[in-house]
């Protein structure tokens, strides 16, 4: 799963001001060893916002990991067979997995556990808006797979190769695991495409109607309207546009809904013989930065629902580490 | 809320991929003891069989080198060539020694 392309949000700042001759010095060798397609790793020195911006970016992405567990549990204990059951708690389980990937990855920046979970509950760190959305039916699984984990791999693949190091690597196991989270949600869509009753395939295509809005919107504002982007790519965090990336999955996805049948919800979507990909409409901004802005369908839902996972396993948190430091003490005594 | 010293302690997670490689660092996670560590370990980092084998050590108990020091300490094996067999030319006939 994904956080989208949010580090677009007008906090970056230009370059930071130079104080010493040192520092000036060690910015050169920063930006030299990035030119270089050099990876920095936690300990090296790096300047304050590039540090800032990808503590917000990874703490945001592992962030959406764990809020996106969210949506599609909801469908765990009424999974149509067992299969289908031990696929989705897989999946979830990979999510939580990817979340604590991101996690100790953003940690290697001097930020604790906690105080990233501290600005997730009390709503300064942001998550993927795709998880303020409902998961109405069944269908809605499968959709996640196919179209959100599918717009997700487009825009996580290319940060396997992130400046960062911690990251990139933990980008590497998770692209790693991703793919199957998109194949069983296809594969989960075309056996009711295929072998479904037409109130079933009807469900089908409303999920896909649903979900196909938000996931263009998964990949950030266009890149016009990205002021920051040019300095993510200067820095090596991000390595291709918005824009770019969002077309490259517009033409993926529009040749496997051909394969599923069914359709996307937008008369403006046609192969374009001249460009050799398929154009589209225009997408509602308004309703990105609404769901952004904490006005989506289920935002405050899922902030509830991790706050209240949080406060309730504040005694088992506790509880181990207490049994933890009296084990230490008999050992020692 | 909660204050970083109620925070489990951070341990660096090894798995052997398979008998007879070595084990490797695959990633951290944070555990309140050693014993939570490796289940967790077995969890986070083996979902699908990518190991035979975890090791886990706290974070903290790990002494590294200063990245600062990089070239200092290990630049002066760079014009040591004639540690590696290539140096060594030697004749056609006997050169798969």
């Amino acid at each position: 799963m994904y956080t989208q392309a949010m580090d677009t949000l007008r906090e970056e700042g230009g370059q930071p001001v130079l104080r010493t001759a040192e520092e000036a010095a060690l910015q050169q060798r920063f930006d030299q060893r990035i030119d270089a397609g050099d990876f920095i790793e936690a300990k090296d020195w790096m300047p304050e916002n590039y540090r800032k911006t990808l503590l917000r970016q990874i703490s945001q992405h592992a962030h959406s990991e764990i809020v996106g567990m969210l949506p599609e549990g909801n469908w765990i204990t009424r999974a149509p067979t067992l299969k289908r059951k031990a696929i989705l708690l897989a999946k979830v389980q990979d999510e939580g997995g990817h979340g604590l990937y991101l996690y100790a990855a953003a940690e290697t920046l001097g930020t604790s556990r906690d105080q990233m979970l501290d600005a997730l509950h009390t709503g300064k760190a942001k998550y993927s808006s795709i998880f303020n959305y409902p998961t109405l039916t069944w269908a809605d699984v499968g959709a996640i797979g196919w179209l959100v984990d599918g717009a997700a791999i487009m825009n996580q693949v290319p940060i396997c190769r992130c400046s960062y190091a911690p990251y990139a690597r933990a980008m590497v196991r998770i692209c790693r695991e991703e793919s199957f989270h998109q194949r069983q949600g296809y594969d989960s869509l075309l056996v009711m495409m295929k072998n479904g009753t037409e109130a079933q395939k009807a469900m089908v295509q409303d999920a896909v109607n649903r979900w196909w809005w938000p996931c263009l919107m998964m990949f950030g504002p266009p890149d016009d309207q990205s002021p920051n982007s040019a300095q993510g790519m200067r820095w090596g965090i991000k390595r291709v546009s918005n824009d770019t990336l969002r077309q490259k999955f517009v033409d993926a996805a529009a040749q496997q809904a051909a394969v599923l049948g069914v359709t996307f919800p937008d008369p403006d979507l046609r192969w374009n013989e001249e460009s050799q990909h398929w154009d589209y409409g225009a997408i509602d901004w308004s309703e990105f930065w609404r769901v952004v802005g904490g006005d989506g369908p289920c935002n405050r839902e899922r902030l509830a629902d991790r706050v209240q996972a949080w406060e309730e396993g504040e005694w088992v948190r506790e509880a181990a580490l207490a049994h933890a430091r009296k084990s230490e003490l008999k050992e020692a005594a | 809320m909660s204050d970083t010293n109620s925070e489990w302690p951070l341990w660096e997670v090894f798995v052997r991929s398979k008998a007879g490689l070595d084990h490797k660092h695959c990633g951290s996670l944070h555990a309140a003891d050693a014993r939570m560590a490796v289940q967790m370990a077995r969890d986070v980092y083996t979902r699908r069989q990518e190991g035979s084998s975890v090791w886990v050590v706290r974070s903290d108990q790990i002494i590294a080198s200063d990245p600062g020091d990089k070239d200092m300490y290990f630049d002066p094996a760079e014009d040591k060539v004639y540690r590696h067999p290539t140096f060594y030319k030697l004749p056609d006939s006997v050169d798969h020694m």
